[in-house]
């Protein structure tokens, strides 16, 4: 099948299509990291005293710490006081109070991205807190939701409009010195989405904010924290894309999950920021800490990832299962291409009776690609009764990419029941030719044999981004196969 | 002639395999590949559907007037070459359905001819398991995930029935199966001989041959065709075994050589 190399040669050459960028005025502070820059965001964000003194801690704290060099990952060293770490479209001031106000170009940039802000997000019924670098620019639906007594809104404004709320739940899931990258998002996060589901309410739509990194060199530090009171529920959708760009950009979120008594939040995530060319020149770092704190009796949180973008990936959604009868579900697709690399996974701490959690991880690696699962099951000696199943398999593309697998299981109470399987498989060769045999073609064979691999994750999906994440997936790996 | 192999040269792994081949097949006919192990009766299967690995390094073949070794395996798929795999291969997680649907719609595409929606495909499917008598329990199922060998098998008949290929390579459909899902599958078999479809039914073993009756039996022997004659030559075979081929002795077993048309 030599004839087929040069098509496919063509296809891994062709462009991230969301490399654009947009040309607006970004109102950026010089690169550099010191106690006058993380003065000069509070400043700029009009924050209260406590909040400065919070990131001022972390930002000590973050000076002690070195960075983490555990992870399966080939880290080019990280410049901090290279990065600008703030940058806000300059229509800042003057605030527009509807869509209809908001700079056009930022408009078209979301209806490239195919953002459902407008019509489109009515008619799909989404609420779109979308996130253009650091400052929420327009939040729809905020009107329905309040009628439901759902708080939905950017960091900023939740600083301003709950700071009760905030203070209360900020970094009590994720500590200021936690690790590296969190407490180095602590000191400097810029903007993020709130969430607070009061008691025993239904959130009434799907959430969802899209992520943007736009200026160029500017790290990006999300945070975001989701409450759900007792009885609550919600389904958060999270995407990503970025613009192409040549300097490795630093991308350190934080997320914070709250469950309470019989709550339950289910977290959804399509990552796709710009993975770095096929030579493996530039990509967004992408270091991220997510974890959930189950506090409540019967709660449950689910996460599920499906991660195509960034040239690395150091990211491992994790469940703190305290309450009894909780349970947590952590549902993954990383996909690595080119020289990308992840290195991902879960932990699950089971520290409430009859906590029950489960793992299904799907790691893809084609090209030069590596993907490293790396999970935590611990069973701590007050957890009685509690369960876990882990599955976590691995598909290889191709002869240089590299699956790897890194299960940490430490059990500490005899009642407990662990299984794990793990697989790995070459995309069979035998698979595509028996496709081909049947009259399909080589694309639509590789994307039909991923997609299957996949479905135990894709279900677990809102119906869009299962969609979405399909489609993702297909132009990550065109031309992978060969 | 639906097909003719000239002269067949071909290795795998750097070893020749064929060593100069013969074959010609007519629209109608059934012809069965017997030979013992290693004689290259897969392998010639697995040259006609162009699988990776498999190197031609001489001859010829025509299929429908068409050069079929320059044709990728999914033009010739698509051209009417259907092989049904000694191993059918499990595709976890794709519905049978699905990928059924997609292949004919390939293969409809390639042809110039509308795609199927998935009502009228759902009608052209339900159909063809009633005249296989099939449940439709396959439907549901991942394609060949968790299948039993048996069921495996059918499963390849009844996608053999679905795409309706020109030519059909069966490839030891009969190995691993018990008396039983070999009728059935046999059954199949026949349920889709007509007057403008070529089937090639490779096998080791006569029993599958007293449910097919084939019009030419070859006995594929160290890469060449030893002997053909017709439906008659596998009973010789079975009495016999392949012993006499090492013998050097076609003579002994009565028949005539290869090459020769023998009219059944």
């Amino acid at each position: 099948m030599s004839g087929k190399t040069s098509t496919i040669d063509k296809l891994v050459e062709q462009k991230y299509q969301h490399g654009f960028v947009t040309d607006i005025e970004s109102d950026t502070l010089p690169p550099g990291l010191s106690e006058d820059v993380i003065r000069a965001i509070s400043a700029r964000k009009d924050e209260p005293e406590w909040l400065l003194e919070w990131r001022l801690k972390a930002y000590k704290h973050w000076l002690t710490m070195p960075q983490p060099d555990w992870a399966h990952l080939n880290i080019a060293p990280i410049d901090f006081q290279a990065i600008s770490y703030f940058s806000a479209p300059k229509a800042d001031k003057d605030r527009p109070q509807s869509l209809d106000e908001v700079d056009p170009k930022l408009l078209e940039t979301y209806d490239k991205l195919g953002v459902p802000l407008h019509e489109r997000a009515r008619l799909a019924g989404v609420a779109v807190d979308a996130v253009f670098d650091s400052v929420s620019v327009g939040t729809t639906f905020k009107k329905e939701l309040g009628k439901a007594g759902v708080i939905f809104c950017s960091f900023s404004e939740a600083v301003k409009e709950h700071p009760e709320l905030v203070k209360k739940y900020l970094g009590t899931v994720v500590p200021q010195r936690d690790n590296f990258f969190a407490a180095l998002n602590c000191a400097v996060f810029t903007d993020g989405s709130f969430v607070f589901i009061p008691k025993g309410v239904r959130c009434p739509m799907e959430l969802s904010t899209y992520f943007r990194i736009n200026a160029a060199e500017t790290g990006q530090f999300e945070r975001t924290l989701i409450v759900a009171e007792e009885g609550a529920h919600v389904s958060y959708l999270e995407g990503c894309t970025a613009p192409m760009r040549d300097e490795n950009q630093l991308h350190a979120a934080v997320v914070e999950l709250v469950a309470l008594d019989d709550s339950s939040i289910k977290y959804s995530t399509v990552q796709n920021w710009y993975p770095g060319d096929e030579n493996g020149v530039g990509g967004i770092y992408n270091f991220v800490t997510k974890r959930a704190d189950l506090r409540g009796a019967r709660s449950r949180v689910s996460w599920t990832q499906v991660e195509t973008g960034s040239a690395i990936t150091w990211k491992y959604p994790s469940c703190i299962l305290r309450g009894d009868d909780s349970v947590g579900e952590f549902y993954s697709v990383a996909l690595t291409s080119n020289y990308q690399q992840a290195d991902t996974g879960t932990k699950m701490i089971h520290i409430g009776r009859n906590t029950r959690s489960k793992i299904i991880s799907k790691g893809i690696s084609a090209m030069q690609g590596q993907n490293a699962y790396r999970g935590l099951v611990r069973i701590t000696p007050r957890a009685e009764n509690a369960r876990n199943y882990t599955q976590c398999d691995s598909m290889l593309i191709g002869k240089k990419c590299g699956a790897h697998t890194f299960p940490y299981i430490e059990v500490r109470n005899p009642t407990a029941k662990v299984e794990h399987e793990a697989t790995t498989s070459r995309i069979g060769e035998d698979q595509l030719f028996y496709c081909l045999q049947r009259g399909i073609s080589e694309e639509d064979a590789v994307s039909m044999i991923v997609d299957g691999f996949c479905k135990q994750v894709f279900k677990e999906l809102p119906m869009e981004f299962a969609v979405e994440a399909k489609a993702l997936l297909e132009v990550s790996l065109e031309g992978a196969v060969g | 002639m639906m097909l003719k192999i000239t002269n067949l040269h071909a290795k795998v792994a750097g070893k020749e395999i064929l060593k100069g081949l013969n074959l010609e097949l007519k629209a109608g006919e059934v012809h069965a590949i017997m030979g013992p192990n290693g004689a290259g009766k897969s392998t010639l299967g697995n040259i006609l559907a162009g699988r990776e690995g498999y190197e031609v390094t001489g001859g010829e073949i025509l299929f429908n007037g068409k050069n079929l070794l320059e044709l990728e395996p999914e033009e010739r798929a698509c051209e009417g070459v259907f092989l049904a795999f000694q191993y059918p291969v499990e595709i976890p997680g794709v519905n049978n359905t699905y990928f059924l649907r997609a292949a004919l719609n390939a293969q409809r595409k390639y042809r110039g001819e509308p795609e199927l929606d998935s009502v009228s495909f759902l009608r052209l499917v339900r159909e063809k398991l009633k005249v296989l008598h099939i449940g439709d329990e396959l439907l549901h199922r991942a394609v060949n995930e968790g299948f039993s060998g048996g069921e495996k098998k059918r499963n390849e008949i009844f996608q053999m029935a679905v795409l309706e290929p020109t030519l059909a390579i069966l490839d030891e459909t009969d190995s691993g199966l018990d008396i039983d899902a070999l009728k059935t599958v046999a059954e199949g078999v026949n349920r889709l001989r007509s007057e403008d479809r070529g089937m090639i039914v490779i096998t080791h073993y006569q029993r599958l041959l007293d449910y097919i009756v084939p019009d030419k039996v070859h006995v594929l022997a160290d890469g060449k065709l030893a002997a053909t004659g017709g439906a008659d030559l596998a009973l010789k075979l079975e009495e016999q075994g392949y012993a006499w081929l090492e013998d050097g002795g076609i003579e002994t077993l009565d028949i005539k050589p290869a090459g020769q048309t023998v009219n059944p």
